[in-house]
């Protein structure tokens, strides 16, 4: 289905995934910047505050902040508000854990990945992508082409 | 793309044991979730901890319970000593959670299931002041919380990295950590210097500057170790404290040096390892007046609460507020809080302090911190605090105004009733 371009990725949580995705301008600590009740960007710091994860492939160039991100990703992931991938410009092992336990405990697997500069720059808020990220480490993204 | 696949880290045949379940489905899972990290980072072993500090008993949601409980129920106990972090509920004084019940239930269900595991009913935000808890210098160890992390790494010298939840009650559990970041000697290099220049020698020796400090590093340095200069020698573990947990804040710092004072720096070539730093920046008086003022959200004279200890109080901080309080009463349209550890409250209680304290009117807190859980009685007030960590966080937690102050401007606005200010302190900013 994913009749686009793939680029190689590096996975730091597997999983399958895919939606449209909300490309976020800079990093997010879902630590006091996520509402897992809602999916909401509720860090009024944040330029993007106001957006709504849920579903989305959330595109995102760090993480930041708190370690207790990783509770609450996957509270929202639990609770069904959570991104359905979330494709990272540089390694954030928080992401990384909230995404692994919500597997362990739930089954839900969201795929956590890093991509290169390049790939990263391709990713456009609005655009169709699916994530697939292996157990083994390898994982890839692709984008589907604007209808 | 530059993308290389990790390794596949190296393990132990303990590891392998705990990773085919033999131990039970609780320390399996904490051994899969151990080893997915380890990818995560890139790690080619994992390495042993001599202790742990988990702040996995502060309730974030049903993920957290459900987690703890998994872990119990399949049969896990913690392998290394393991001290607890804060809490949501203070469980001696249980009647100042102001929160949902139901929640409530949950979170103090939370610390009991991390007691059941083993861990230490610490619930303090500063292990480093149980003294059985302290780790010596170069010994490896998995904490969380930021500031007890950047403690242990930079007042210590003991090395953990940044961990946080589920990662300290799996690491507790396995007693091993993925060998990465600060544990290893290159990632302790600093590459960032803070030099002070032109800060007055009396302001140097007040409390108040500390915190300031930490924030004003933490928003410069980034993800780079930061090294000062300017430090007095002997600096007290207590500023060093406000100092660290202001700068987790504001920024991710998780080690810093300050030379002549921190164990890594006795000279500044040693914690730079020999090599040149990436930054160097100047923390002038203006520099210094700027980050103070960030600490601060409102400028008016009103306030509805003073909050003091947080991080938790040492036993000299508190017998200085009891000094600062002794003759006086709090203002009865001001709630006067302070947060300490159990540990520490016994001591001070045998002291006279706690008794004296609360006759001024003040509200002894443990277990919890008033950032994290509902204890405040009048939301959407301001609050006045000497907390460079309480300032930065509570504004968006609590939605409060915040007033950054000495803890004698904190003490004699509580007991006035309104912001009082030392003209003399910031003399020469």
């Amino acid at each position: 289905m994913a009749s686009g371009r793939g680029s190689e990725a590096r996975a730091l949580a597997p999983g399958r995934g895919g939606g449209t995705a909300l490309v976020l301008e800079e990093p997010l600590s879902f630590w006091g910047g996520v509402d897992p009740a809602t999916g909401r960007v509720i860090d009024a710091r944040h330029p993007q505050a106001g957006e709504v994860v849920a579903g989305r492939v959330l595109v995102v160039p760090a993480g930041r902040g708190s370690s207790s991100s990783s509770s609450v990703l996957a509270e929202a992931i639990r609770a069904g508000t959570g991104p359905a991938a979330v494709v990272l410009g540089e390694g954030d092992p928080i992401m990384a854990l909230g995404s692994v336990v919500a597997a362990e405990l739930y089954g839900l697997e969201v795929p956590v990945v890093v991509v290169g500069p390049d790939a990263y720059r391709a990713l456009r808020t609005g655009l169709a992508v699916q994530v697939d990220a292996g157990a083994d480490g390898t994982a890839s993204v692709h984008i589907s082409p604007p209808r | 793309m530059g993308l290389r696949l990790p390794p596949v880290p190296e393990l132990s045949e303990a590891d392998r044991a705990l990773w085919s379940g033999e131990a039970g489905e609780g320390p399996r899972m904490a051994m899969r979730v151990v080893l997915a990290l380890a990818r995560a980072v890139g790690a080619e072993r994992l390495i042993d901890v001599t202790s742990a500090h988990v702040d996995g008993c502060l309730y974030h949601g049903e993920v957290s319970l459900d987690f703890a409980l998994r872990l119990l129920d399949g049969g896990a106990r913690v392998a290394v000593p393991t001290t607890l972090n804060v809490g949501a509920v203070d469980l001696l004084h249980p009647d100042l959670y102001r929160g949902d019940p139901e929640t409530g239930r949950r979170a103090r269900r939370l610390m009991e299931a991390y007691t059941e595991m083993g861990c230490r009913p610490t619930f303090t935000c500063a292990p480093y002041q149980v003294a059985e808890a302290r780790p010596g210098f170069g010994e490896h160890v998995a904490w969380a919380e930021s500031n007890a992390i950047v403690f242990a790494n930079s007042v210590l010298g003991a090395r953990t990295d940044r961990y946080g939840d589920f990662i300290d009650a799996c690491a507790a559990v396995t007693g091993r950590v993925p060998d990465a970041g600060l544990h290893r000697t290159e990632a302790r290099r600093a590459r960032a210097v803070f030099r002070l220049e032109g800060i007055p020698d009396r302001l140097l020796d007040e409390d108040v500057l500390y915190p300031v400090l930490g924030h004003l590093v933490g928003r410069e340095a980034g993800t780079l170790v930061p090294a000062m200069v300017g430090l007095p020698p002997g600096t007290s573990e207590d500023r060093l404290k406000a100092l660290g947990a202001a700068a987790a804040s504001s920024g991710a710092v998780a080690l810093f040096h300050a030379v002549g004072v921190t164990p890594e720096a006795p000279t500044l070539e040693a914690a730079l390892q020999g090599r040149p730093p990436e930054r160097e920046l100047a923390v002038t008086p203006s520099a210094v007046a700027r980050a103070r003022d960030e600490l601060s959200t409102s400028a008016g004279p009103a306030i509805t609460a003073v909050s003091l200890g947080t991080p938790h109080s040492s036993p000299a901080e508190l017998e200085r507020l009891a000094g600062l309080l002794d003759g006086h009463g709090v203002h009865p349209d001001v709630e006067l809080y302070v947060s300490t550890g159990r540990g520490v409250l016994a001591e001070a209680g045998a002291r006279g302090w706690i008794a004296a304290l609360e006759g001024a009117g003040a509200r002894v807190v443990v277990d919890t911190c008033t950032y994290v859980t509902p204890i405040i009685r009048r939301p959407g007030g301001t609050v006045m605090t000497n907390s460079g960590k309480w300032a930065w966080y509570a504004p968006g937690n609590l939605g409060v105004d915040v007033v950054f102050g000495s803890l004698e401007e904190c003490v004699t606005s509580a007991i006035r009733g309104e912001v009082w200010r030392d003209r003399g302190l910031w003399a020469g900013i």
